[in-house]
């Protein structure tokens, strides 16, 4: 079996990965993957953790973060779904009533 | 499984078990039907409040996760009495902006369920959870106006950069898993008392992270990108919801981690957090002078207050610590009222958010433009207001712990955001109105909550000592 570090560090470049998508992607949905992706770099690591401290806490946590993200993605589209409805694009540089 | 064993999880119960009835009484509503849903919540918020008074002093503790200590408890009467005061505005301008009350109160309380989770949970994975129950909530409820196309983005931009923090708090939680063990805030304590724990590389890796997370759910800079937009976006009663309550919530949770879990770690996180406290007064401070929206104005505002909140704890002494409990309920109780006249002031067409709008508020309606003077004057530190007893407490135990340096901002930069609050007074009383703009009406419920809360923040300022006692007192309990 390969060691702990293997993991991190595959679950850091998803991690990593992920945070890039969220900044460089130019349209909303691949926007909600990242953080997806993000999500589950994360899940990755509970389960390396887990599996290397020999206790099944980590896997139990990734159930508890994937029912976040199912509920994190729900409220996600709704959105994009509000927002299409406004202006018919999901390109975000379309969205700047408001001033950063 | 004892049924005492719930006794500290029951205040959250009561306001989760409203918000279910809230969203039955909608579902079954007859179209066109009236209903006092606010009313509902009421209900359940003060039965919050009296279990958290009947639990005062009794530490109960329920699954090893949740402890209902005196801080905890404080951190849920201050939710409670801003959950109390946002339904009472809310009810007039509901009705005015046609948003659907009862998905309204139910997110309400959800939201308030989970911040009420948030400031007593003891453990880390808990805290996730109750992060992401207030959140998902407050995010719907920025965008519940279906036909404004600003409330639809700044929904938006809140969730993709609250969702984006969680994400990092998560994977901070993830490595204090891997090198404790546990995600409990007690084991993980036990395990840092050696240095070798302390000093863990991975260790610092997850401090960073979850400062990052909890810097994002308080809107310290440089985290704060979301705030402006999401407090413009929002329906003004929404957005001093928000800006109270995530506050508060946030704020217990990261004392309670830093303060107490993390404490061995203070050498790592103390001079990080004096750089983020010392940016986020400055810049929450500066680019509110050159804000010309009163609703933008208030959320760079609200970031300078948690620049002052972050002075507190990092100050990490008793006076501080219990300055920390004091501010929130000065700092709720001030902004919910501000952010209310706001949307009293607004018509549905118009949100009445430009400076310009006030011009003249005095010979409209001198009662509310008294009472906004009130509010503003608070939150820019004069005595004898609130807001000034507030401010002196943080100040005091940053010069108690040595920390000159943010002590000399913070009264710098109150200094500097007297001008930005007083200009919105200036505008009330001395220019003269545009003639479009029309009185407001204010309805008897929402009259009351502002007439209680300027007695508050008058009582709080002149005679602090009892709540500060009592603040003191609920630190003593987990520090």
């Amino acid at each position: 079996m390969p060691p702990l570090t293997h993991y991190l560090v595959l679950s850091a470049i998803l991690f990593a990965i992920g945070t890039l998508g969220v900044f460089l992607r130019r349209n909303v949905i691949t926007i909600l993957l990242s953080i997806e992706i993000m999500l589950n770099a994360v899940n990755l690591s509970f389960v390396a953790f887990g599996r290397y401290l020999g206790t099944v806490d980590g896997q139990i946590i990734v159930f508890f973060v994937v029912t976040v993200a199912a509920a994190e993605a729900a409220v996600g589209l709704a959105l994009v779904i509000a927002l299409f409805r406004h202006r018919e694009t999901l390109n975000p540089d379309a969205f700047t009533t408001l001033r950063w | 499984m004892p049924l005492t064993a719930l006794m500290a999880v029951v205040p959250m119960i009561c306001v989760t078990l409203t918000g279910i009835a809230c969203m039955m009484a909608e579902a079954f509503r007859n179209r066109g039907e009236r209903m006092p849903i606010g009313g509902l919540g009421v209900i359940g918020l003060a039965g919050a409040g009296i279990a958290a008074g009947a639990l005062w002093g009794q530490n109960t503790t329920s699954f090893g996760v949740v402890q209902a200590d005196n801080f905890g408890l404080f951190v849920t009467i201050v939710l409670v009495v801003i959950g109390l005061l946002t339904i009472a505005f809310s009810s007039q301008v509901l009705e005015r902006d046609d948003v659907p009350s009862g998905e309204y109160y139910a997110l309400t309380l959800f939201g308030l369920a989970g911040m009420i989770l948030m400031a007593t949970a003891t453990d880390l994975l808990l805290i996730f959870l109750a992060l992401e129950v207030l959140s998902l909530a407050v995010y719907v409820l920025t965008a519940i106006r279906r036909d404004s196309f600003a409330g639809a983005e700044a929904g938006f931009k809140y969730f993709l950069l609250g969702g984006f923090s969680s994400a990092f708090f998560l994977y901070g939680i993830a490595f204090a898993f891997g090198v404790t063990g546990s995600t409990r805030l007690d084991r993980i304590a036990a395990v840092l008392t050696s240095r070798a724990a302390t000093e863990h590389p991975l260790m610092l890796v997850a401090m960073g992270l979850l400062l990052i997370g909890f810097g994002f759910k308080v809107s310290a800079v440089p985290f704060h990108m979301w705030t402006p937009d999401a407090y413009e976006g929002a329906p003004a009663v929404v957005a001093g919801f928000m800006s109270t309550g995530v506050k508060a919530a946030a704020f217990a949770a990261f004392a309670r981690v830093f303060l107490s879990t993390l404490e061995p770690m203070r050498a790592a996180w103390m001079p990080a957090l004096s750089a983020i406290a010392i940016a986020t007064m400055i810049l929450g401070t500066m680019v509110g002078v050159a804000q010309t929206g009163l609703k933008r104005m208030l959320a760079y505002s609200s970031i300078a207050h948690g620049g002052y909140l972050l002075v507190a704890l990092v100050s990490g002494n008793e006076i501080g610590k219990a300055a920390i409990l004091f501010y929130l309920l000065v700092y709720g109780l001030t902004n919910v009222g501000a952010f209310a006249i706001v949307a009293l002031a607004g018509t549905r067409e118009r949100g009445n958010d430009s400076l310009t709008d006030y011009a003249g508020l005095w010979h409209r309606h001198p009662t509310l433009a008294t009472l906004m003077t009130i509010f503003l004057l608070s939150l820019g530190g004069f005595p004898p207001t609130a807001g000034f007893v507030a401010k002196w407490y943080v100040f005091s135990a940053a010069v108690g712990s040595g920390d000159y340096l943010l002590a000399i901002i913070g009264v710098l930069t109150s200094v500097v955001s007297v001008f930005f609050y007083l200009r919105v007074v200036v505008m009330m009383y001395m220019a003269e109105g545009a003639a479009e703009v029309s009185r407001p009406i204010v309805g008897p419920v929402a009259a009351l909550a502002l007439a209680v809360s300027a007695i508050l923040i008058f009582y709080l300022g002149i005679l602090p000592a009892q709540v500060m006692t009592l603040a003191a007192d609920s630190i003593a309990t987990i520090f």
